[in-house]
This record gives C-alpha cells, structure tokens and sequence, in this order.
C-alpha cells in the first residue's frame, strides 16, 4: 500500500478541519460544563433522603446509561421534530443529546465523589450550625468535586472521542471534515490516519492534564490516595 | 442550662441509649466515660441533635431539642463541638476554617469574622499558622485549630468526643493545656474523654456510661474518692483505665 499525504497544506486546515474541530470543542466543553451543573443536582437528587426526588433521578440516570449514546442521537434528532412540528437541526440536537446523555455519567461519578467523604465532614458542617444544603454546597462537594477532577477530566476525553457519533445526523464534526477532506481528494486512508493522529494528540494532552492536576492534588494533601 | 430527660435511642432493634437522665450546670465541666461502644458519642451528639432520639426529653438553655418544630442549625451553631479526628475542612486555610461558619451562620462581616478568628488562633497559640492548610499541621495543632473554630461561634457549651484519642501521646498534653484554660474560663464542657489525669485535675462531675446506660453520675472526688462504693462496672473500668 502507498501512502501519499501530498494533498496536505495548510489552506486544507482551513478548508476542511477548522470547523469541524471546533464544533468537536464546542460540543465537548458545553457538554462538559452543563453536564456537570446537571449531573450535580441529579447527584444531590439521587442521594436525597426524599423518594420524589430520588426515584426519578435514579429512573433517569439507569435509562441514560443503558442507552447507546448513538441511539439517543438519533431517536433526538428523528422524534423531536416530529413532536414539535418542525426540524431542529444537527448541531442543536447535538448539544441537547450530549448533555442529556453525559449528565446521567457526571452523577454517578459525582455522587461516588460524595459519599467517598468521610461522613464526619458534613458532620463538622452541621455542628457549626451550617443548613444541610449550606454543608453540601461550602464543605462536601467542593471537596467531592476536587477529588473527582481526574475521573471527570477522563470522563471529558471519552466525550470528545464520543463527539464522533454526531456523523449519525450528519453534523459537521472533526472526522466529518477529514471525511470529506479524504473524499475530495480521492486520499480516505490518509485522512482518517491524520484524523486518528489528531484525535491521539488531544486525548493525550487531556491525559497529561489529568497528570497535572493530580500531583497538584497531591501536594495540597487533597488527594484521596 | 442542659437537662437530658429519659432519653432512649435504637438502631433499628438495638438500644444504643437506654433512659439516659443528666443535667449539666453553668460552668460544669462533666467527663463522660466508659468502654468502647457504650453510647458515649452518640449521647453526646444527642444535646446538638447530630444523632436523633426516639424518646425523651433533651433541653439546652431553654431550647427543646427533641422537638421536631426546633430550629436545629440555630441550635447547634450555639453549642461547640470538637471531634476525635478534628474534622477540619481540607480544602481550606485555617484563617478561612475559623471564618467560614461565622460569616455564613451568624452572618458577622468577613473583617469581624477574621479578628475573631485570629483572636482564638492566638489563644491556641498558632497565629503563625494562620495562613496553612489543615494538612501541614500537626494532629495537636488541627485539634486545637478546632477547638478555636467551635470558640469563634460564642458557645454556651462545648461538646468534647474524645478530642485526644486520634492523636500521638507527646500532643495529648497541648489539647489538654487548652482544654484546662478554657475550663478555667468558665467554660461549660462535657467531654468525653478517657485522660483520667484530665478528669481529676479539671472536672467537677464525672459521668459513667456502660451499655448505653448512665451507670454513675458523680462529682469527681465520689468518683475517685469513694471508689469502693462504685459500681463493679465502674471499679472494673477503673483499675483497667488507671493501669496503663
Ligand atoms: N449508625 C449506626 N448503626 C448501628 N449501630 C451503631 C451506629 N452508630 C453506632 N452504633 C452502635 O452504637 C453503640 C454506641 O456507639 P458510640 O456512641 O459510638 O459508643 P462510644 O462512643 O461509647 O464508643 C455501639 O455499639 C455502636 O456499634
Ligand atoms: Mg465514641
């Protein structure tokens, strides 16, 4: 087999990629940032000692985590507009069924992040005359979401490789443009081992971050091991 | 100032609390001991209603805790607790432990919060250490940091769970040193605590717990005076404690 990366130039980043990454980062940082705001209170909702909270958050996060995400991405995008009389686009649905979706994956890890503290925290909190809510909000999860910082930022690269899926309602993604790029230019192999070589480089400055952040962790005394 | 009246407690078909009476004085500084597992922290726990009860009656200053209309933040940010494992909040500076519950609980401005602070910090002797995190101190430093997080609320009590035990023997006596100063002040206390050294020097009552039941509840020179006429338990207890 001969490979052949002649076509590459510059303008083709342009042409072909620049938008379709950054929608992949658009996806994945609103994705990340409402999925962790909606994925908290789903956490708190689950662990509430209330059955009206609890019941649906639980029903909701075991339906989301049986689904495959692709399927949900495309149920959105077909049955929606159907419901609502009229279309509403690839990239919208996209950002809806994202954060749907990893919401229900943020709970889980935030809610383990929670109940890892040890219970005399919160005690400590109450003792001082703190609200439940007042001690959940200054004194555990503060401390929960710090110590989850490296599962959620591993949460965040398997979102990215996730973005991917999006080709099932032909949005224009990272591996979209390099899907067309390879096309146009009659070179797909080339492409998608230039897409897989991007892909690798992002994952991996995530991975280095996490590294980061956890010896960050560790120097303050935060970490949990 | 507190009465506890006829307090009973289960987990589920086992009675942790079995008709605890006491009442505790201005001033008073009560030790509460016995063996492990006897009830001793969750009683105590029971006066800031950290642990719910099932029955009786428990009033501090006035207040009925075992009523279910009882504003319980308001209770508890009147009466200070110290734990066995300091319970420090990590991820915050001491300056920042001591403020937290002033500004958010009792609503003092940050400036009058933070002199406040630093006033107890002195008492305890670490205002160098104002500015560290909870994880560069010492198990004695962290307690006494506690104890002066719980002194920033004006409690009417401190409430003491064996603030000694998680910490090794050469700071056991910085604790107690700050424990006996406050004493001295006036302070009201009740502590849980198996320093006996402690117990004669500063309290005026001790308290004997053994399988969830008040057993004694003496001034301090019955309890160590009069030790023959102790119950067996007690005397056991005793001889096993002052041994060591
Ligand atoms: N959450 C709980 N569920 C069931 N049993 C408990 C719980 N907490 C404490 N206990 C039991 O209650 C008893 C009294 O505990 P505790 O008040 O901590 O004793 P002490 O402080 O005197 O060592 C112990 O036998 C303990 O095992
Ligand atoms: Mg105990």
């Amino acid at each position: 087999m001969n490979l052949d990366f002649s076509f590459y130039n510059w303008a083709i980043v342009s042409d072909y990629l620049l938008k379709g990454f950054i929608f992949s980062l658009k996806l994945t940082g609103s994705t990340t940032v409402f999925g962790i705001l909606i994925g908290t209170l789903l956490a708190l909702a689950k662990l509430s000692k209330h059955a009206w909270l609890s019941r649906p958050a639980i029903l909701y996060i075991n339906l989301m985590r049986a689904i495959p995400l692709v399927m949900l991405i495309l149920w959105f995008y077909l049955l929606v507009p159907l419901m609502l009389g009229r279309p509403i686009g690839a990239e919208p649905s996209a950002y809806i069924t994202f954060t749907a979706f990893e919401a229900a994956f943020f709970a889980e890890i935030i809610r383990s992040g929670i109940q890892a503290l040890p219970p005399g925290q919160s005690m400590a909190g109450l003792a001082l005359g703190m609200s439940p809510l007042q001690t959940m909000r200054l004194i555990v999860l503060p401390q929960a979401l710090r110590h989850m910082i490296p599962v959620l930022l591993t949460q965040v690269i398997i979102l990215f490789q996730d973005t991917s899926l999006v080709y099932a309602i032909g949005a224009y993604d990272l591996l979209k443009g390099f899907e067309t790029l390879g096309k146009n230019f009659g070179r797909p192999v080339e492409a998608y081992l230039l897409a897989a070589a991007v892909y690798f480089l992002v994952c991996f400055l995530l991975a280095r971050c996490i590294l980061f952040v956890k010896l960050r962790l560790s120097v303050k005394g935060l970490a949990h091991d | 100032m507190i009465k506890i009246q006829n307090v009973s407690k289960w987990y589920g078909s086992f009675q942790v609390l079995r008709h605890c009476s006491t009442s505790v004085a201005k001033g008073d500084v009560v030790v509460v001991c016995g063996p492990s597992g006897s009830g001793k922290s969750t009683l105590i726990k029971t006066i800031n209603a950290l642990e719910p009860f099932q029955e009786g009656e428990i009033w501090v200053e006035g207040t009925a805790v075992h009523d279910p209309k009882t504003d319980l933040p308001r209770l508890r940010a009147r009466v200070g607790m110290v734990f066995q494992n300091f319970e420090l909040f990590p991820h915050l500076s001491v300056t920042e432990n001591l403020t937290l519950a002033q500004i958010k609980v009792l609503h003092r401005s940050k400036d009058d919060a933070v002199r406040k602070g630093l006033s107890y910090l002195e008492r305890v002797g670490l205002s160098a250490h104002k500015d560290k995190y909870p994880a560069q101190l010492s198990g004695g430093q962290q307690q006494r940091v506690a104890i002066a997080r719980a002194l920033c609320m004006d409690p009417v009590v401190m409430l003491f769970d064996e603030p000694t035990s998680a910490l090794d023997p050469e700071m056991v006596g910085e604790v107690l040193d700050v424990m006996t100063t406050l004493a001295a002040e006036g302070m009201t206390m009740l502590c849980v605590t198996h320093e006996m050294g402690f117990a004669r020097r500063v309290s005026n009552r001790v308290i004997f717990m053994d399988q969830g039941s008040i057993v004694e509840d003496c001034t301090k020179d019955d309890f160590f005076g009069a030790e023959q006429s102790r119950s067996p338990r007690a005397q056991d207890f005793l001889a096993k404690i002052l041994s060591h």
